[in-house]
């Protein structure tokens, strides 16, 4: 029998540093429980609880994702929107390519990376893009936002995409921000799975991250709450 | 005592059922992800999964790259293979560690490794791109060194290997009789070591189709110019799991195809 304690999370990889505090404190808080993150593309996370992963709890980047998740009957509670990200440029430090905002997502001379089209910060990268009528010259999808950030951040790509709170998290890329009217607010549901086998610890752990304790980390990270 | 004793001198032909047993797991390791796949492929849906642009452009490109980067490996791999196993020098045994590295290495790391290198700010990629212009992640020149990098051991050991073993008195023997170093080593060597050759070129080629890791972190991922087939099968999964499992077949089937072509008509030669 596994031991009862083992709780599955499985969040976006925007969460990574949020979760990764919000894990330990819950831990401290219930010293019966030790909260195991599995971190990736929502869409990755997706596949896998559709394919049937014993996932305690999913914190999804979109709602497109928990949808089809809450569609397959998969979910044990009612995901709730748990908090609100928005898009910025994130630039190699100093700026060697001297980007100055989206338009420049349409130089071919550039080396520019977005996440993936099936990675919900690749969905609302587009989105973005879109709303600002710039064709973006794609160099790379990369497959989740912590990947793109790196390569951002070891000066490898000139520019990309990704969450407010992903500049904040990485000491080696700068943001530029992008207009509020172009810009989306990500929304991020969270709820409890049916796979799962510690129920209660979950509803623990979604009951933290709603808490104004949980709040407050996720704030701290950057996230806006609902 | 037990019944099913073999009488005396007439040994038991048959295997021992727990070797049958354990050996019979050891396959299904092998045979069950694989039923897996074929349970859930849409046969009917095949030929129009297969004819997407995204498929003949992956299909297209992990041809091209993986054949040149066995041409590559041939190029370079087989005289590095000469060096090792016909002179002697300091640190022999460094070099066969160093060369074996990437079989046992995490593709990842190996990208990684690759980026730090030979990316735009790496440690030969800054002055390269500065001198030449030349940027190779994120260009199919960046994939075709992600397979190298990955697959020419292949090629490196299995060479290696059958030159050790090669009688060097055939060798002797033509240059005796008047043979040059180079008409030896085209008229002799290479011939001998044919079977061996040809088996590590394939399994180079096969490697260096199926590279993920290496790829993805290395020279990223973007249809038509750096993703392969594994990379469009991993972006697929998350998107459009038919033509995921459509792609898979493909590369299950070719893999399938060439390995037991190998065995049949060159493994005996290792």
């Amino acid at each position: 029998m596994p031991p009862p304690d083992d709780l599955f999370v499985s969040a976006a990889a925007s969460l990574t540093d949020a979760f990764g505090e919000i894990g330990s404190a819950v831990e401290e808080a219930n010293p019966d429980v030790r909260v195991l993150l599995n971190l990736g593309s929502s869409a990755s996370l997706r596949q896998q609880i559709l394919e049937g992963a014993p996932v305690d709890v999913f914190a999804s980047a979109d709602t497109a994702s928990m949808a089809q998740i809450v569609e397959s009957g998969d979910t044990a509670t009612d995901p709730e929107i748990f908090a609100r990200n928005t898009m910025e440029i994130a630039l190699p430090a100093g700026n060697p390519a001297r980007i100055t905002g989206l338009g420049d997502f349409a130089d071919e001379e550039l080396l520019i990376g977005l996440c993936a089209a099936t990675a919900p910060c690749g969905v609302h990268a587009r989105e973005v893009l879109e709303n600002a009528g710039v064709i973006p010259s794609i160099d790379s999808n990369e497959p989740d936002v912590r990947a793109l950030l790196n390569k951002v951040g070891a000066g490898e790509l000139d520019a990309g995409i990704v969450y407010q709170t992903d500049v904040l998290s990485s000491g080696d890329v700068e943001g530029l921000a992008i207009p509020d009217d172009v810009n989306v607010i990500a929304d991020y549901p969270i709820a409890v799975l049916v796979n799962g086998s510690h129920p209660m610890a979950g509803s623990l752990f979604v009951e933290f991250v709603l808490s104004e304790e949980g709040q407050s980390i996720l704030n701290r990270y950057g996230f806006s709450s609902p | 005592m037990s019944v099913n004793a073999p009488e005396r001198g007439r040994p038991d032909r048959r295997p021992p059922l727990v070797l049958i047993i354990l050996g019979g797991v050891g396959l299904a390791v092998f045979v069950i992800p694989l039923a897996g796949l074929l349970a859930r492929t849409p046969w009917s849906a095949l030929p129009r999964l297969l004819s997407g642009d995204v498929v003949t452009d992956a299909l297209w490109l992990s041809l091209s790259t993986s054949l040149a980067a066995t041409v590559i490996a041939a190029l370079i791999g087989v005289p590095l293979a000469w060096l090792m196993a016909r002179v002697e020098f300091p640190g022999r045994y460094l070099v066969r560690g160093l060369v074996t590295l990437p079989l046992v290495l995490p593709p990842v790391v190996g990208g990684a490794a690759l980026l730090f290198a030979l990316g735009r700010r790496g440690l030969i990629g800054e002055p390269l791109s500065e001198a030449t212009g030349l940027v190779l992640p994120f260009s199919t020149w960046g994939v075709v060194l992600a397979n190298t990098f990955v697959a020419m051991p292949f090629l490196v050991i299995t060479v290696e290997g059958a030159l050790r073993n090669l009688d060097q008195r055939f060798e002797g023997a033509a240059a005796t009789l008047g043979a040059g170093r180079w008409t030896v080593l085209r008229r002799v060597t290479l011939p001998m070591i044919a079977p061996s050759l040809v088996a590590g070129l394939v399994l180079t080629w096969a490697r260096a189709l199926g590279e993920f890791g290496a790829t993805i972190t290395f020279a990223g991922n973007l249809q038509g110019r750096t993703q392969t087939l594994p990379l469009a099968v991993f972006v697929a999964l998350e998107s459009d799991r038919d033509t995921a499992i459509a792609l898979s077949l493909v590369m299950v089937a070719v893999s399938l195809g060439v390995l037991i072509l190998l065995r049949e008509r060159w493994w005996k030669a290792l």
